[in-house]
């Protein structure tokens, strides 16, 4: 990879982000032909989220090791390394086609229509509008923030995101904390609870509002068992206090079915500092600010097998299409967004027909929300979660209110994401439509049926 | 150093008596207690500059909302504060609430409010598309704005300094003695001489009168919750939506803020103590409820925020605003709930009228500096843009994601007339950290711009009052530098 020296000229595929995602887009769009290809990143090294994620598991799928983030990041950048694909670091897209995020108006529309632009603002770089042939959004995700849960109480410091907690450990090596409490399972929060006990914190207990975790079951296993830090499944923090520094917070059980706060139940913990690791939300305000089609379930964008949103042209990946549980998939879904990318610039060709692919049941997303009529000719990968655990359960692909295909599954969790792979056969005899849908599966019932 | 006034209180009615004294050639001290200025009610509140139409005719509050919301379109044109005239609806719904539009319709007429009227439900669902079917009418006041109530109070300080005045932060007043003038006295030991005060201590007035003897008009502080909701909500409604007060209080609103953001609340909960600004699940919950009552599709699960604010309601049910009974030449604004955001510089104008009855002597000033400009990076076009990252690069560092806040106006805000010195100062002078993230991405990044800046270490860096510390301190053994995004 190489600093970008041009700024002028039509670039094929500008990627935002060099996280994962954008590492993988960028390289797999160079492989597939592309020969101006440039990625924005607003930090000042690429690697995005992977840089403060010291921990290992990094690659098991991908390069059948186990790795830490940023080895894995460098994986992809010594790929990169003997390639053209250029990287303008320091830089923040602030608008993608004229439309900021924060809506001046100050917008100069794009000039041709198969030309995109991309409004960035660096030091150096300056603020601008880049031309590109194709977009590759790959901005990653943030974390939901205290607001986003609406927890009651006064406002002291010591109330941090657990990836907040992890960049002031990790990377800049501040001790964020010695009486933690962690709010949310997460897999941010499980991976702080052991790094902040091995920093000589105490972890008091990591407190889950639902009965069940949204984490990787090892991080459960490797983060908390390990360490003997209570998991209160069922529970939540019902109040926080202190005013300047946090001095303790009050969590109580939580009715199953209501959610709400049983009396009586209540505990206090006295600490000075309170992670929350209470889910994350894909990045997609310069999509939005773009008028890109967001699917509510996923709060990114929609799009095809080729990960191309409404907008021809504008490809999306990562992170901050839906939120993955393993880098590996992050990798592997963004090469395909890149090779495509590199397709649409260099070829121009219109976009085929598609038809949607529904969530139903216990699924609750699948991605791609799209597949065109030619991606039914090859088999496809689709992805999705289930909204509750699911012990024994079954994948129904569905068309027209006609099952084409049934897989059984063991040990579905809300925490994993489920990877199908959809021959092309199945998928010809699609017709107007397709549905994934999740079901329960009991035994029993089961072999009673015809 | 003698002054000719000291202030007490940076809130907003400080700030708008500081201004106009230092307009007016005075030479005015302002102490503050706390480490910034609008800290107190000044922070946390709906940010409503109200038409006019709820107090009752004839009150000192009906009397100066009219007043100081038609001065606050010229401070915030010549001060730079953004304010937007998006207008009111006062929701009525069913026939008895009809009753009491009407009533509001003839005090608003009373108060002398323009452009008020009643509308059908027709013209209602055309003016608010989301409002609730059950919602039969509205009283419409297009006048009515909102404002950035730190920016405001901000902004009239600066031009107080501007004009020569002096601005002591964490100094709080606990002491006072009378004799020729005053002597007043801080927490940090410090004493300060004047001729003439202005309490305009907010929720604590009744304990600074106190301080000279007087009385603290039985404070009754209530607290009202909120909720404040992303920029993707901010379309949820246009105008800011009221419902008739009951007798549990003034009702909550709905707003669009100026930012762009809905503010949604408050409700009405008298407390013991005056600095309880937390906020509570059932005060939440009520605040919920009743907003979807006027919104139905309320998208409270795009809430960035949750905070409280304290109006410094007491036994007078009007705004106290008269010299002590102790010593004319110390003038009492006491009392100062809503609409005090929307009276600040009218209640500023009779505190002048007040001190001038007192002896005070006032000179015009025609040097006086009357404006002040805030560049903000996202609202300029490319050109201004570019000319300004060519000149200094950290123009082009964007700190602050959501808002889009440069790394430069964060450096004006903590070198700025009033130092921003803290996370939560650093928001509310330069607007990063505002956004949906809430300082997530930029709050670390903010901190060592603080710590740049001010020759401190990263982890003295507080984010609200002293002790509020972020950091405990470094780890047990060195790490690796940050490349970091700064
Ligand atoms: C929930 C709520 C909603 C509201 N909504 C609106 C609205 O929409 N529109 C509207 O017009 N009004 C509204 N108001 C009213 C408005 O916010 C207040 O009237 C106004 O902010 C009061 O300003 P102030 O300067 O008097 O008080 P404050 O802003 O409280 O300032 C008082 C200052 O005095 C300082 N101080 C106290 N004691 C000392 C001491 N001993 N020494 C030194 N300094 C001291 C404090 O630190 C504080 O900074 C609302 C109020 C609340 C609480």
């Amino acid at each position: 990879m190489i600093p970008c020296q041009n700024l002028d000229r039509l670039f094929d595929v500008i990627v935002i982000g060099a996280g994962p995602a954008g590492l993988a887009a960028a390289l797999a769009a160079w492989e597939e032909g592309a020969r101006d290809v440039l990625i924005c990143e607003r930090a000042t090294e690429p690697g995005g989220i992977l840089d403060q994620c010291i921990h290992n598991g990094f690659g098991l799928e991908i390069f059948r090791e186990e790795l830490t983030g940023p080895e894995y990041a460098g994986r992809y950048l010594d790929l990169l390394a003997g390639t053209g694909v250029e990287l303008l670091t320091d830089t923040m897209v602030i608008g993608i086609d004229g439309h900021e995020t924060t809506e001046p108006g100050a917008g100069t529309m794009s000039a041709a229509p198969d030309v995109h632009l991309v409004r960035i603002t660096g030091a150096r770089s300056g603020c601008r509008d880049l031309r590109a042939r194709a977009v590759v959004l790959a901005m990653g995700c943030r974390e939901r923030s205290r607001g986003g849960i609406a927890l009651p109480g006064s406002r002291p410091s010591g109330i941090l995101t657990a990836g907040a907690a992890q960049r002031y450990v990790n990377i800049e090596g501040w001790s964020v904390g010695r009486r933690v409490v962690i709010l949310g399972s997460g897999d941010i929060g499980l991976i702080m609870a052991r790094r902040l006990t091995l920093e000589g914190a105490r972890v008091l207990a990591c407190v889950e509002l639902l009965p069940w975790s949204g984490g990787l079951i090892r991080n459960i296993v490797q983060c908390l068992n390990d360490f003997d830090i209570p998991l209160l499944l069922g529970h939540t923090v019902i109040a926080v206090h202190g005013r300047r520094r946090l001095e303790g917070v009050t969590v109580a059980a939580v009715d199953p079915d209501s959610r709400r706060p049983i009396p009586g139940t209540e505990q206090h913990f006295d600490c000075d500092t309170l992670l929350l690791s209470v889910g994350l939300i894909p990045e997609n305000e310069l999509t939005r600010a773009a008028g890109i089609p967001l699917d509510s379930r996923t709060r990114g964008a929609v799009v095809d097998e080729n990960m191309e949103t409404g907008t021809p042209g504008i490809f999306a990946c990562g992170n901050v299409l839906h939120v993955h549980d393993l880098v590996d998939y992050v990798s592997a879904e963004s090469a395909r967004a890149g090779r495509a990318a590199a397709r649409y610039a260099l070829s121009r060709e219109a976009r085929p027909d598609s038809l949607a692919v529904l969530p139903a049941g216990e699924l609750s997303y699948v991605v791609p929300q799209r597949l065109t009529r030619s991606g039914l000719g090859r088999s496809q990968t689709l992805y999705g979660r289930v909204r509750r655990p699911l012990p024994q359960a079954q994948l129904l692909l569905e068309s027209d209110g006609v099952v084409l295909a049934r897989w059984k599954r063991e040990r579905l969790t809300p925490g994993e994401m489920i990877r199908l792979n959809v021959p092309a056969v199945i998928l010809q005899q699609a017709g107007s439509g397709l549905v994934l849908r999740a079901e329960p599966l009991d035994l029993t019932t089961e072999e009673e049926r015809p | 150093m003698h002054y000719d006034l000291i202030v007490i209180g940076c809130g907003v009615v400080g700030a708008a008596v500081a201004r106009l004294a230092s307009l007016r050639g005075l030479g005015v001290l302002v102490l503050e207690a706390a480490h910034d200025v609008a800290c107190g009610a000044s922070k946390a509140n709906s940010a409503i500059l109200h038409a006019g139409f709820d107090p009752e005719p004839g009150t000192l509050m009906a009397k100066t909302n009219v007043r100081g919301v038609e001065l606050c379109r010229d401070i915030c044109a010549e001060l730079d504060v953004p304010r937007h005239e998006i207008g009111a609806l006062v929701l009525g719904f069913g026939q008895e609430d009809l009753a009491h539009l009407e009533l509001l319709l003839e005090r608003g007429r009373q108060n002398g409010v323009g452009g008020l009227r009643i509308v059908g439900q027709a013209e209602l669902r055309a003016l608010e598309p989301g409002v609730s079917l059950e919602a039969t009418a509205a009283l419409y006041a297009p006048s009515s704005a909102v404002v950035d109530p730190w920016e405001l109070t901000l902004a009239m300080t600066e031009n107080a300094l501007a004009n020569g005045a002096r601005l002591e932060l964490g100094a709080r007043v606990t002491a006072i003695r009378r004799g020729d003038g005053f002597e007043v006295e801080t927490d940090d030991g410090r004493s300060f001489a004047c001729h003439s005060i202005v309490n305009a201590a907010g929720v604590e007035a009744g304990a600074v009168h106190r301080l000279i003897g007087g009385s603290d008009w039985g404070s009754r502080p209530t607290r009202g919750e909120y909720y404040l909701l992303d920029k993707s909500a901010g379309h949820a409604a246009r105008h800011t939506l009221f419902q008739c007060p009951t007798a549990a209080g003034k009702g909550v609103l709905v707003s669009p803020t100026v930012h762009g953001n809905l503010i949604v609340g408050p409700n009405a909960e008298l407390i013991a103590d005056g600095h309880a600004t937390e906020t509570t699940a059932a005060g939440l919950a009520e605040v919920a409820a009743a907003a979807r009552r006027s919104l139905p599709k309320l998208p409270l699960h795009e809430n960035i925020r949750n905070f409280a604010g304290i109006r410094a309601a007491c036994d007078a049910d009007d705004f106290i605003i008269a010299p002590s009974p102790v010593d004319p030449a110390f003038i009492n604004l006491a009392g100062i709930k809503s609409p005090g955001l929307s009276s600040a510089p009218a209640i500023a104008e009779m505190a002048l009228e007040l001190l001038g009855a007192a002896g005070v002597e006032f000179v015009d000033r025609p040097d006086a500096i009357r404006g002040r400009k805030r560049v903000r990076f996202r609202d300029l076009d490319l050109e201004e843009r570019q000319r300004l990252i060519a000149a200094d690069p950290a123009w082009g560092r964007v700190v602050c994601r959501c808002e889009t806040i440069t790394e430069a106006e964060i450096v004006a805000a903590i070198h700025g007339p009033v130092p921003a010195t803290s996370i939560d100062a650093v928001k509310r002078h330069a607007g990063a950290g505002m956004g949906r993230c809430q300082g997530g991405f930029c709050g670390p990044r903010v901190q060592a711009l603080l710590a740049r800046e001010l020759g401190l270490s990263y982890a003295d860096i507080c984010q609200h009052e002293p002790g509020s510390h972020i950091v405990l301190g470094p780890l047990g053994a060195p790490v690796t530098e940050e490349g970091g995004a700064l």
